[in-house]
């Protein structure tokens, strides 16, 4: 096990009966470190968490968490520094909300007393004393973020955490993850809204039938799927565009009477950005890199033709 | 021991805010003061042991109701949370499968514990103020069925957590539990007595009589409420079945207290396989 590294799946397979559901999966996550898991309904992304979680043993492969067996007589240890939220989750609907907290609080031996200035950071402060069955469905997942973040967990798993929340809320609750992040804790999150996943986890774990078909970093990715980049240039004249268009041997197409849109290999970019930044009456000038949309279905579809 | 007693606070907490306690509580109040009052008809006024004939019409009822109550409190435990996403969560955390179901089981019997000391405790009470000519064996007998009702129906709450744990769906649990209470506290009693009277009568001896009635945690309830004191054997016509009050009463009693721990431990068995 490498020196302080927070999780180590060594080759985890899982399987039912003959079905092998997810696996093999090799991952390391350090501190600090956020990991976006990505894939469709079924990928796997779910078992992978219970795997961490001690919830379930791997058939084949070891899964360390802090050093520990998380599905061994270490649970509880591993437990107590771990903050989980799980997809839909529905609180019971008789508790008030700070009820609920204090229910979670004392079961990892958390003082109470910290319960109101936990709901408070998560935008819940003045429906505490409500009962759940009041709260719409992005109050009930803040809730659950306030659960998950409980007592400064060194690793925390998000499963489908964003489903049903407001654009407003959304924002918070990534402020919230990004704070845990820079303050050392190791994130997993898997989504389906790739675009927002984007600014805030470091690596992508790609999942598809329960295999790892990429991991790296988004960058690397992007760079390895040769994806193009794609480049937009307007300009007042006509005769710019056309010396924009005979500059280079990269393909242009006219987006409209001002605007040139070149898409070109990702290595080129830099060339291209050069020419076009020394050619005069350029007035805007556009890069865009392919999002995690791109690359994610660039991945998962590349691997449906073998 | 700590992480059980936050589970069980949750429970009993959760118990009370569904006004599960106070129907409980009232339901069983509502028969036993019914049962208190005009079960003393048919002795009358002045009629011998007015609590003697409730001990026995209150533990007649008690035998169908209890063990449902304890199903109607246990049958979603685990299956219900499961479909909640709260299983998950909770198992997530510092707590041991065993320390959930514990937890659970305490609540769940303190639900029963309150229910019948208040429901049935005030219909005794009441009775003892208000009638005459109560024996002090009346009110221990009395006291006995308050005991061992709780005792029934614990064996269910245990029952209906294996069921919980086993089954993949809610509906399918609640199915399971209407056939479990309708087979032992209902069938069973018919296929004995069809036993009985069947060809010649002679197809029972009275010891596996006595054997079969003993195995049915229903069977052992009445058993124990109905034999252990004279009088209530004698009321209830048990007396000539009876010989050995005593031994039959221990015996009645060490069969409740299996069937509440062997299903506790089974539904424990199962719930540890199972993968959430």
């Amino acid at each position: 096990m490498t020196e302080n590294s927070v999780l180590e799946l060594k080759s985890v397979t899982k399987a039912y009966g003959d079905v092998q559901t997810l696996g093999p999966i090799d991952l390391e996550l350090k501190p600090g470190e956020a990991l976006g898991l990505i894939g469709h309904n079924g990928a796997g992304k779910t078992t992978m968490m219970k795997i961490i979680l001690g919830l379930i043993r791997p058939s084949g492969g070891q899964a360390r968490i802090f050093g520990l067996d998380p599905a061994g007589s270490a649970h509880g240890d591993v437990a107590r520094r771990l903050g989980f939220l799980p997809e839909a989750v529905n609180f019971p609907n008789a508790m008030t909300g700070l009820e609920v907290l204090k229910f979670y609080a004392r079961l990892k031996n958390i003082d109470v007393r910290e319960c109101p200035d936990r709901l408070a950071a998560v935008g819940l402060g003045d429906v505490g004393r409500k009962r759940v069955k009041a709260y719409s469905k992005g109050m009930r997942q803040r809730l659950g973020l306030a659960q998950a973040l409980l007592g400064q967990p060194e690793l925390l798993l998000l499963d489908e955490p964003t489903t049903g929340l407001d654009p407003d809320f959304t924002r918070t609750f990534y402020d919230l993850v990004d704070e845990r992040r820079a303050a050392g804790t190791a994130i997993i999150l898997s989504s389906h809204a790739l675009a927002e996943l984007e600014p805030h986890v470091d690596r992508l774990l790609v999942l598809r039938h329960g295999h790892c078909i990429a991991d790296g970093a988004i960058a690397a990715l992007r760079a390895q799927s040769g994806l193009p980049v794609r480049i937009r240039v307007s300009a007042d004249h006509g005769t710019v565009r056309e010396t924009l268009a005979a500059l280079t041997d990269v393909q242009s197409n006219r987006i409209n009477g001002k605007t040139v849109e070149f898409v070109c290999a990702p290595e080129r970019k830099m060339e291209l950005i050069e020419l076009v930044s020394r050619t005069e009456g350029i007035e805007d000038l556009q890069i865009e890199l392919p999002n995690l949309d791109r690359i994610y279905s660039h991945y998962n579809n590349g691997e449906e033709g073998s | 021991m700590n992480t059980v007693f936050v589970i069980t606070a949750q429970e009993l907490l959760d118990a009370l805010r569904n006004k599960w306690v106070l129907s409980a509580t009232l339901v069983l109040a509502g028969f036993a003061l019914a049962l208190t009052y005009l079960g003393s008809a048919p002795v009358g006024t002045v009629g011998v042991a007015p609590l003697g004939v409730t001990v026995v019409s209150l533990s007649s009822l008690t035998v169908f109701l209890l063990p449902l109550l304890g199903l109607l409190l246990s049958y979603d435990a685990v299956v219900g949370e499961s479909e909640r996403g709260t299983l998950l969560l909770l198992l997530s955390y510092p707590v041991r499968r065993w320390q959930f179901l514990v937890g659970k089981f305490i609540g769940h019997l303190a639900v029963l514990v309150i229910a019948v000391v208040i429901g049935y405790g005030a219909a005794g009470l009441l009775a003892i103020f208000r009638l005459e000519g109560i024996a002090t064996q009346e009110i221990a007998a009395y006291g006995v069925m308050m005991a061992s009702s709780v005792l029934l129906g614990a064996v269910f709450i245990g029952l209906g957590y294996g069921i919980s744990s086993f089954v993949r769906e809610r509906a399918t649990a609640a199915g399971v539990a209407l056939a479990v209470w309708l087979t032992i506290v209902v069938i069973y009693d018919f296929v004995l007595l069809g036993a009985l009277t069947s060809g010649d009568g002679a197809g029972l001896s009275e010891g596996l009589f006595n054997s079969l009635l003993l195995v049915n945690p229903a069977d052992a309830y009445r058993l124990l409420n109905l034999s252990t004191f004279e009088l209530t054997a004698n009321l209830s016509g048990m007396a000539g079945m009876v010989s050995n009050g005593q031994a039959t009463a221990l015996a009645s009693l060490a069969s409740l207290i299996l069937w509440v721990a062997v299903p506790m431990f089974g539904a424990g068995l199962i719930f540890s396989r199972k993968e959430p």
